[in-house]
């Protein structure tokens, strides 16, 4: 809500200005967005009238000009404008006038010919950037006057932001009721009287939706002028408020309704054909709007209709064929009450809105509708002549303004702030409210104007707003101190996240909606959960996996020249899921994912570069999952190698997976190099235990390497599980501490070199039971596994 | 005995022009070995008279200590020597970069988030969370957000597609993080049924949120926090002081200025924006929107089954990616979901 602050000052004049008035408004809920200058700085420029033109003697394009300037001699006064005429009215800057842009104003000679000032355009004042010739003044503009004064340049433009509850400030009176609520300023606002009934020309109303129009009130006005150019006040009022000038009967009904808040609309009652109805749309009905959109609506649209159609969408715009033009000489004018839910969201749907539509889906004062219907009609009298005919009024039920009771002990509790009853009762008498008081208890009656006080802490809002936010104190927390838990048996995800990074990932949130390919890409899922209404193609789908995310993060940061990546990123994975909950239908687990690509170690001198391959991203998982310990298996995964990726398993469930991106996949995207990656359940990691003291040893353990030829395809797991099985009570531990494939070893072999350490809890070893423990394994070994030793 | 002295004095001289070890053992044997001119003289000794013997041994054994105290100084100043060649040879360039990994680093705006959670754990609030495909009674109706809201529009906020491709009417993308406190206050309430009075609700619920908007200050995807405490005895005059204690500590200065003016949202009665402004810095002066809040209305108490008239309590929500951009100066919110490797690493 845009508005001149003059023209606020005609209904309530504080001695608060500038900045500090400003500050007001927004400290009291009514946040001042935008303050504007009309006109920057100046002085010595008053209303002139040039009284004759010659041509200057020495040059083509300068006239001499006798201009009046109020004072007692006419001046002499040389003018380059090509728009300079004898009689007009223009602005003239007087010798020592200081104009925009530090531009001093002296008697100087141009060309030979004494000029004693300067006549001005528009944009020599700096009001508009017209520079195209002097800026004309209306005839009866009185000479002499300061041009600051005339013009009311010294005004401010405030823009409110105003809050949906607070339709009743999209006024200027609306305003004005609460600056003198907020200073205790006297307001006084337009006295608006009946306007005698001249023509018995009338229309009939009907309500056929009085639920979503209970108000309409109407006349009649014929004999108009719709050529009657605007006032000049009306049209700096109305462009001063952000609103175009188009016609006085135009212009007339949006002063009124920026002067009172009631919206209203002009029809040309020559094109309306019997009764007025207020009547919900058929679907698929159709309207040209004024702005020349055609639209076909739905039934949840409040029309005005004549008997034949549709005329205008109620309260949100008129009809192309039923409006007022230039032509008009018979008007039917509007002012009524639409209920804000026949309104709200409407214009929206079909992607426009207007000054109407936003009043009416917030709440207009449906106590002020036939007044505006009055004022208008006075104004439209007055400025494009004509007869008024009677007021047409149909009437249901109107919102009801049910009483609201506070009690003061209640306001301390909300606001903990204590406000004597006294005080309470002097801020309702400020706002205007009525209500009846016994003691600390009130009971209001809500004014028409406010449709956002229905409960007690709607009153508590307003003896906030009014006793000041800021005098509300501010205290520290005050509680019941308890700790909060603190448990060992899990990890926090920041724990998890930390690990990550020291590790030289680096933290990525990727958009939780992705391209569908990557679903099908990389988890093979065919039917994503898909947006209904998706901000872009490559946002559709819900992920299921962080993998897309990660893989575009190598894409974009290779274009960028960042050979190496490592990222990571925790989010929310979205599954459709019968049993899923709390929301029914879903499953949304959070899963940690990480991806390497580039060289296994930055470059660096000291270290040969290789790239980062399978065991240094499972490296990094078994890291992340400490003190766990996972069970890899060998899997199938759309978006992994074949021969490269394992899925983890802990106590039985499948955790998730760890393997080298897929050759397909490298390859459509474009990486010259494979990218490792993993993929877990957060929940399975943010599991932990508590460590449980086991009795350390003194008696000393034995340790022994061996090394066995095995088949190449037989997998490390399954001799481990079988020796752990198999082994004499004296094995401690079994550990790999070497693989070899070549050279001495035969083809389709390989070679494993294992440490046994073997311990006894209560003696010493003799080197024959470590012999023989050996012997025991080694047989094991060539039995189960055809293993051979290695000499 | 000018002679042994003589001796004494060649010996050390000859230790002194050995540089490595072996020589000086071959030197010594010049003197003190099986044929050393030492020994070869104590060998002499046999000729003496006894007189002559006792005092020509004595001198011969002050030489030989002599020639031997000579050869362990220079023995020691050969190792000595030795060390300090090897030293020299071992050193290294100290100035190369160490070997390993680098370290990577949180996203910003986790680095906020926890500081967040670390802050307000310190007063005692748990943390929160909740699912993002959320349904439309947490999202919106349990939040007074009546059904012709503006906010339920489909330019506001993103619904899903049913598995026939029909738009799904319950649920929807979360809009705001309030929904996991109306499901934190059902629990809680659950929960603690069965007690006169319940103890009170302070949670923090930080989450990702998803709103139909996208533009250099607006994110499909964004992050907010909200706040909750609820109890018997919680007013606005608390949140005033919470949330400026918060502020402050959150970026350190405690002369930012904070303050409260009247707003409105469907879920608070009374509602305040939060606006602070810095006293140094680019934006110092200029009061900046930080965070919209209140006291939780009286209806979504109801609807999550608490007697608003016994408790009372503030709501907070704030954007985690504005409270990151002012802090580290970040002037673009599209860099936080973009993946520039360039742009992470400054927050390590």
């Amino acid at each position: 809500m845009k508005f001149s602050e003059s023209w606020l000052r005609q209904f309530v004049n504080p001695s608060v200005k500038g900045a500090d008035f400003s500050h007001l408004l927004t400290m009291a809920g009514l946040e001042v967005e935008e303050e504007e200058t009309v006109a920057p700085l100046f002085d010595g420029v008053v209303v002139a009238q040039v009284l004759e033109v010659n041509k200057h003697p020495d040059a083509d394009r300068l006239n001499v000009c006798r201009v009046d300037i109020g004072g007692k001699e006419p001046q002499t006064i040389v003018c380059g404008a090509p728009n300079v005429a004898p009689g007009l009215k223009v602005p003239c800057a007087l010798p020592g006038a200081e104009l925009p842009g530090d531009f001093k104003i002296k008697i100087a000679k141009v060309r030979g010919v004494e000029s004693s000032g300067m006549l001005c355009s528009a944009k020599e004042l700096g009001i508009s950037e017209d520079a195209s010739g002097l800026l004309l003044l209306p005839p009866d503009a009185p000479v002499g006057e300061d041009i600051r004064n005339y013009l009311d340049l010294d005004d401010r433009l405030l823009t409110l932001k105003l809050t949906p509850n607070r339709a009743d400030c999209l006024s200027l009176t609306g305003v004005a009721r609460e600056v003198a609520a907020l200073t205790g300023s006297p307001a006084s606002y337009p006295t608006i009287a009946t306007v005698p009934v001249a023509s018995d020309k009338g229309r009939q109303i009907v309500l056929d939706a009085p639920d979503a129009c209970p108000l309409y009130c109407g006349r009649v006005i014929s004999g108009v002028d719709g050529r009657a150019p605007t006032p000049e006040w009306m049209k700096r009022r109305l462009e001063r408020s952000g609103i175009r000038s188009i016609s006085a009967l135009v212009d007339i009904t949006n002063y009124v309704m920026l002067e009172l808040g009631q919206p209203l609309h002009a029809f040309d009652n020559g094109q309306i054909q019997g009764t007025v109805h207020a009547r919900m749309a058929q679907a698929g009905e159709e309207i040209l709007l004024l702005n020349e959109q055609t639209l076909e609506l739905q039934d949840d649209v409040l029309l005005i209709a004549d008997d034949a159609r549709p005329l205008a969408m109620a309260g949100i715009m008129g009809g192309e064929d039923s409006g007022i033009t230039v032509e008009t000489t018979e008007m039917f004018l509007e002012a009524a009450f639409f209920a804000p839910k026949a309104i709200a969201g409407r214009a929206r749907r079909y992607g426009f809105g207007s000054d109407a539509s936003h009043r009416f889906e917030r709440g207009v004062d449906f106590g002020t509708t036939r007044k505006a219907l009055e004022r208008a009609t006075q104004l439209i009298i007055e400025i494009c002549g004509g007869q008024a005919g009677p007021v047409s009024e149909a009437a249901a039920t109107l919102p009801a303004r049910p009483p609201v009771r506070l009690r003061a002990a209640r306001v301390t509790k909300v606001l903990g702030v204590t406000l004597s009853g006294e005080e309470i009762a002097s801020l309702f008498v400020r706002l205007g409210f009525e209500f009846t008081r016994s003691g600390e208890d009130f009971i209001v009656s809500p004014p028409s104007y406010r449709f956002d006080i229905e409960i007690e802490e709607d009153l508590i809002e307003e003896v906030a707003r009014l006793h000041g936010y800021d005098n509300i104190p501010v205290r520290a927390p005050r509680g019941i101190i308890s700790m909060l838990p603190q448990t060992e048996n899990a990890r926090p995800v920041p724990r998890l996240r930390q690990i990550l990074a020291d590790r030289g990932f680096q933290e990525v949130v990727n958009y939780a909606f992705v391209e569908d390919s990557w679903e099908t890409d990389f988890t093979a899922n065919a039917t994503p959960i898909k947006l209904a209404n998706p901000i872009a193609s490559q946002m559709s789908v819900m992920r299921s996996t962080l993998l897309g995310g990660l893989v575009a993060n190598v894409v974009t940061n290779l274009k960028r020249k960042q050979n190496r990546v490592r990222v990571f990123e925790t989010g929310r994975c979205f599954f459709r899921d019968e049993q899923g909950s709390p929301v029914a239908g879903f499953r949304q687990p959070w899963k940690i994912a990480a991806l390497a690509y580039g060289t296994a170690l930055p470059e660096q001198w000291a270290s040969a570069s290789r790239a980062v391959d399978f065991f240094d991203i499972k490296g990094e998982v078994e890291l992340l999952l400490a003190p766990c310990v996972a069970r890899f298996e060998k899997t199938v995964h759309p978006a992994l190698h074949p021969g490269r990726s394992a899925r983890l398993i802990v106590d039985g469930e499948s955790i998730g997976f760890v393997g080298e991106l897929h050759p397909q996949w490298v390859q459509k995207y474009e990486l010259p190099l494979a990218p490792v990656v993993f993929e877990l359940d957060l929940a399975a990691l943010t599991k932990s235990r508590l460590p449980k003291y086991v009795e350390v040893s003194r008696q000393p353990s034995a340790t022994r390497d061996l090394a066995i030829v095995v088949d190449q395809k037989l997998e490390l797991q399954r001799l481990l599980d079988g020796m752990k099985e198999n082994r004499p009570t004296i094995v401690r531990d079994i550990s790999l501490f070497d693989v070899y494939a070549g050279k001495g070893v035969p083809a389709g072999k390989k070679s494993l070199a294992f440490r046994i350490v073997m311990q006894d809890t209560q003696r010493t070893l003799q080197d024959a039971e470590v012999d023989a423990a050996m012997q025991e394994l080694v047989a094991y070994l060539e039995r189960a596994f055809a293993a051979q030793l290695r000499v | 005995m000018q002679n042994l002295d003589q001796i004494a004095q060649e010996a050390t001289a000859a230790f002194a022009a050995t540089e490595d070890p072996d020589t000086l053992e071959q030197v010594k044997a010049q003197y003190l070995g099986k044929s050393g001119r030492i020994t070869e003289l104590l060998k002499g000794m046999g000729k003496l008279e006894p007189e002559e013997r006792k005092a020509t041994g004595a001198a011969i054994n002050r030489a030989k200590e002599a020639i031997e105290a000579a050869l362990v100084a220079r023995r020691d100043a050969i190792r000595r020597k030795a060390l300090e060649a090897r030293l020299s040879e071992e050193s290294l360039d100290v100035t190369l970069p160490g070997r390993g990994e680098a370290r990577g680093g949180l996203h910003p705006v986790t680095r906020t988030l926890e500081r967040i959670e670390a802050l307000f754990r310190s007063i005692g609030f748990d943390v929160a969370d909740g699912p993002e495909i959320e349904a439309d009674f947490q999202n919106f109706t349990a939040l007074n957000t009546p059904e012709d809201h503006p906010a339920r529009s489909m330019h506001d906020t993103f619904y899903i597609l049913d598995e026939q491709g029909k738009v799904a009417q319950d649920v929807l993308l979360r809009t705001h993080t309030s929904p996991i406190q109306v499901r934190y206050m059902q629990a809680h309430v659950a929960k603690y049924a069965h007690l006169e009075t319940m103890p009170e609700i302070r949670i923090i619920a930080p989450g990702r949120v998803y709103r139909v908007d996208s533009d250099a200050t607006h994110s499909p995807m964004f992050h907010q926090v909200e706040g909750l405490w609820i109890g018997e005895n919680v007013s606005f005059a608390d949140l005033k002081g919470v949330v400026a204690d918060f502020l402050r500590r959150f970026f350190e200065s405690d002369n930012l200025q904070v303050r409260f003016r009247p707003s409105f949202f469907p879920f608070t009665e009374p509602s305040a924006e939060i606006d602070v402004a810095f006293m140094e810095g680019p934006l110092k002066g200029r009061w900046l929107e930080i965070a919209g809040s209140g006291m939780v209305h009286p209806n979504v108490l109801r609807h999550v089954g608490i007697d608003p008239e016994k408790y009372v309590g503030f709501a907070f929500g704030m954007g985690p990616d504005r409270l990151t951009m002012l802090r580290y100066g970040v002037n673009d919110l599209r860099l936080f979901f973009d993946g520039d490797l360039r742009f992470l690493r400054q927050f390590v």
